[in-house]
């Protein structure tokens, strides 16, 4: 095996990973050096990086629950507009009915959750596809969102803001720099090397699976912990004021949180399940039903989420809140390399997808480009990262990494047309009996 | 018989894939107006033959030459190949189900007139390809309301649409029962008549003995040996010793059943049809399986022996309208798959790729997937019991894979069946459904699945066997039922049980048991 192919398949972990997630990566980071040329250097400043978070924050929550739902074989369209009537149930219950603003938090999660239960129903049990269930909730929550703010912006408390514009406080003895984030960043490298060290014991304990190189590892490590502290000083050593953006830190746990959840439970393997073949699923025992539900409810309580930190971050709450926001959100989830007939795709893939996507159009304002220019040029980028992937595989590439190695490819295919290849030419595959 | 000139000629094809050699050096002579045979386990290299030879791989992408009418051709890709007459039908019917039979016919081939389709012509001209295959439908009647009988007929009459002058078939009677197996048989026979030469692919062994001129064996990419049937001498254990390279003197694995007291009971089972109300599919069956006993269930082809089975295994069919199931004495209720695999039943079905598998798993997944609660602790994942697990069924049903990570596309058919069958036996289960086994699945593997069906029995499970090849059941099953018309028309003892009896009550209604 080369050495290319193992750092690829273990960049992602293991077997889920795939080859346009790892062509991403340097896609990503290729984004990043242009700009930061481009820009002298504007582009990693610790201002804005902390913009990039902020701006990027409720998008990429969107993209965790957009991720599962994809992944099952559904779509979900109505996240903008589920996004901007939590926003404004929640700003008018804060500011005109006196409602402490956590508990405004908790309300507002609740109404995801009700709408999330209202679309799931009419999709696991009454088998409407979700595009029709969610474009109908598209307007009618939009709708909804215009009807209840009598179409004005209502402006929410300095309290509530804090969870779309608030920062890791100062405390702690002078450094210069900001000391929680210091903290913060020292936490996840530890986090990081222990996570690493186990995966290799679990590795360990596989009789017959050939164990991560040693080297591997250390060179992700190595990666993963200079990437970390390298963006620690950043966020730690912006204006003062500023540092690590509560936004990020909400993003982060629930990036932690879900990515365990898809990729370690059998709640998880059970939307895989689903979304790979889900009458092979329910033959197995899956409950169908549940998990269409699941994940419909849990897009829109995500959704809600999102909408309230969006709130909290313009300090207010209109009727143009979550426009498009959708197609961010399926952008990034697509180029992070989910298959469109479901059953494949991560959240870290996901968020990458998310990243380059919001790197790019961060630049592109960077520099100076206008905002039509902007949507043309992301348009294309989709259109291009897709399609550039789909020729390779149809073309028995999996990407340009992946051609690099063709003899050693042993990723599953991503798409129907090479799987329905995959399927038909048993007899070019090297394990055929 | 050398005396008539050959219409095709492949030279030493060599076709290579990423890491593999799926071809190397192999030579197919085919003689106009014959019925060519190719046979070899899977992945023995005949679907990717038939792919150069019909240019879904072009030329360039293989080395070797085709000579074709005494020509050497070089076709770019498939069209190129229709063109010259070349027409290939595969396994997986290239039909659209919502449109009907004409238009399917002349699906990018319509008769024109001032540019636009002239459907009059079209009818006319599809009634005479119809008649031609024997098929007698309306020709406005959509595919998806005809059977897969009748479906392959219309792949044939497209062929002829396209002016066919050789017509490869692959696997053409893998789904089709009996009756329509002989038809498509008798079709070859009269296509050979007008000077049509047909190439064709299949498992079924009798078939090809019946009916093929000469028999060309692959095996491993390559051209083992090209028989001459007509020079007599070759009979289905000869055709087996080329492909497997040895000789299967027992095609069954030696099994001294041991069989204990019935430990499960089904009691007047009635379901019906899920769309139409009137239609039941089972009809009060009732039957039971002793533990250590490989059980059978016979029937032509929408018996309703799937649907039994199905409807069993947690109502995964039609509509439940009655009967009751007992294990060990107690009744249980059986209302869902989870309930089902609790309760130790497991059903392998016959469509593996279809509802069997997720396609998209590696090895290990699939595995654990109808008892994720044996690797999970608190709803978590231990991965590495997971792959430890998986490596065990690896290890004893002998599936070939360097590991488990590798995803099951990857598997041949016979082993993508053992991963299968490792998904349910790691359940746990009392009772195994298993539908159609070895279908799809060569020589060699189904003896492998025949030992692994004995084992379970061995364990002192029950083992209920759905087949639609007699021999099969014959030769696996202590006891088999006769199922016609969702009615358990017969129950058969082994002793007993010959091809005669098994037909006969396949096709009847009154009911002799003979236990």
């Amino acid at each position: 095996m080369s050495r290319i192919k193992e750092l690829q398949k273990n960049l992602f972990g293991g077997s889920t990973s795939n080859a346009r997630q790892f062509g991403m990566i340097f896609t990503l980071i290729a984004v990043i050096v242009y700009f930061q040329v481009r820009t002298d250097g504007l582009t990693l400043t610790p201002t804005n990086l902390i913009a990039l978070t902020q701006q990027g924050a409720y998008i990429s929550i969107l993209s965790i629950g957009m991720l599962m739902v994809i992944v099952a074989g559904h779509i979900d369209l109505s996240v903008g507009s589920v996004a901007a009537f939590t926003g404004i149930v929640v700003a008018k219950a804060i500011t005109e009915n006196d409602i402490p603003w956590p508990i405004g938090i908790l309300i507002g999660l609740g109404v995801g959750a009700l709408i999330g239960a209202f679309q799931g129903f009419w999709v696991a049990y009454i088998g409407v596809p979700a595009f029709i269930v969610t474009l109908a909730g598209m307007l009618l929550f939009r709708g909804g969102n215009q009807y209840i703010g009598n179409a004005e912006t209502i402006t929410v408390p300095k309290g509530f803001q804090k969870i779309g514009s608030g920062y890791l406080p100062d405390i702690g003895p002078e450094t210069n720099y900001n000391n929680p984030t210091l903290l913060l960043g020292l936490l996840i490298c530890v986090a990081v090397v222990i996570r690493e060290f186990r995966a290799r014991k679990v590795r360990q304990q596989m009789e017959g699976a050939e164990p991560t190189p040693l080297w591997v590892s250390l060179v992700r490590l190595g990666v993963l912990l200079a990437v970390i502290l390298f963006a620690t000083f950043r966020f730690a050593g912006g204006r003062v004021g500023t540092s690590f953006p509560i936004s990020g830190i909400i993003l982060a746990v629930l990036v932690v949180a879900y990515s365990f959840y898809t990729r370690n439970t059998a709640g998880g393997r059970h939307i895989y399940a689903v979304g790979g073949n889900a009458r092979a699923a329910e033959l197995s025992g899956v409950k169908l039903r549940r998990v269409n539900f699941f994940v419909m409810m849990n897009m829109s309580i995500l959704a809600s989420l999102a909408g309230m930190i969006f709130v909290a971050r313009s300090a207010a709450s209109g009727p143009q809140d979550g426009l498009n926001w959708e197609l961010d959100a399926i952008a990034a989830v697509f180029i992070g390399g989910a298959a469109v007939s479901g059953g494949l795709g991560t959240i870290s893939g996901a968020i990458v997808g998310g990243l380059v996507m919001a790197v790019l159009t961060n630049g592109l304002q960077l520099i100076g480009t206008g905002a039509d220019k902007v949507q043309i040029i992301k348009g294309l980028f989709l259109l291009a990262a897709v399609a550039f992937d789909v020729y390779n595989k149809s073309q028995g590439r999996f990407s340009i990494v992946g051609s690099l190695m063709r003899p050693f490819r042993r990723d599953t295919p991503a798409d129907p047309v090479a799987l329905a290849e995959a399927s038909r030419e048993e007899e070019k595959a090297p394990a055929a009996g | 018989m050398e005396s008539a000139p050959p219409l095709l000629e492949m030279r030493s094809i060599t076709k290579e894939f990423p890491g593999v050699k799926a071809l190397s050096d192999v030579n197919l002579v085919v003689r106009a107006g014959e019925i060519h045979a190719i046979c070899g386990e899977n992945g023995a290299g005949k679907s990717t033959l038939m792919k150069v030879l019909s240019g879904v791989y072009p030329y360039g992408t293989y080395s070797g030459s085709i000579v074709y009418r005494g020509a050497e051709t070089r076709f770019s890709d498939i069209r190129a190949s229709e063109h010259a007459g070349i027409v290939i039908i595969h396994q997986e019917l290239a039909l659209v189900p919502g449109m009907s039979i004409t238009e399917n016919i002349f699906l990018g081939n319509e008769p024109r007139r001032f540019g636009r389709i002239d459907w009059k012509a079209a009818n006319s001209k599809a009634l005479e390809l119809m008649r031609q295959v024997g098929l007698t439908e309306d020709p406005d009647t959509l595919i998806k309301d005809i059977g897969v009988g009748k479906q392959q007929l219309v792949e044939i009459a497209k062929a002829f649409a396209k002016d066919v002058r050789l017509l490869i078939l692959d696997e053409p009677t893998a789904a089709l029962n009996e009756a329509d197996s002989q038809h498509l048989l008798d079709l070859l026979r009269g296509f050979k008549e007008r000077g049509i030469t047909s190439i064709m692919i299949s498992h079924k062994l009798n078939e090809i003995e019946a009916i093929a001129d000469s028999i060309t064996i692959l095996r491993d990419g390559r051209t083992i040996e090209t028989l001459d049937v007509a020079a007599g001498g070759v009979d289905e254990d000869r055709i087996v010793r080329g492909m497997v390279g040895r000789s299967l003197s027992n095609r069954f694995p030696d099994h001294r059943p041991e069989i204990g007291d019935v430990f499960f009971e089904v009691r007047d089972w009635t379901v019906r049809h899920p769309i139409s109300t009137e239609r039941l599919v089972c009809k009060n069956s009732s039957f039971n399986v002793r533990r250590g006993e490989i059980v059978g269930f016979a029937g032509l082809m929408g018996a309703g022996r799937t649907e039994l089975a199905m409807s069993l295994f947690g109502r995964s069919y039609g509509v439940w309208l009655g009967g009751r199931v007992f294990k060990d004495g107690k009744e249980i209720q059986i209302r869902s798959v989870a309930e089902a695999i609790a309760n130790g039943l497991a059903y392998v079905s016959e469509d593996r790729k279809a509802i069997g598998l997720n396609l998209l798993d590696d090895i290990k997944t699939s595995v654990v997937a109808a008892k994720l609660s044996k690797v999970t602790r608190n709803g978590v994942l231990d991965e590495a019991k997971e792959y430890r697990e998986a490596e065990q069924y690896r290890k004893s049903l002998r599936i070939k894979t360097p590991t488990v990570d590798e995803g099951v596309t990857k598997l041949s058919g016979g082993n993508q069946q053992k991963v299968v069958l490792a998904k349910w036996m790691f359940t746990d289960p009392d009772l195994l459904i298993l539908d159609e086994p070895t279908r799809g699945i060569d020589v060699g593997a189904k003896y492998e699945i025949y030992g692994i069906i004995q084992r379970l029995a061995d364990e002192g499970k029950g083992v209920i066997v759905i087949s639609s090849e007699l021999p099969e059941l014959i030769g696996l099953c202590d006891r088999i039922y006769t199922v016609f018309e969702g009615t358990i028309t017969g129950e058969i003892s082994r002793q007993d049980a010959n091809p005669e009896v098994l037909m006969k009550q396949m096709t009847s209604t009154k009911k002799t048991l003979t236990p």
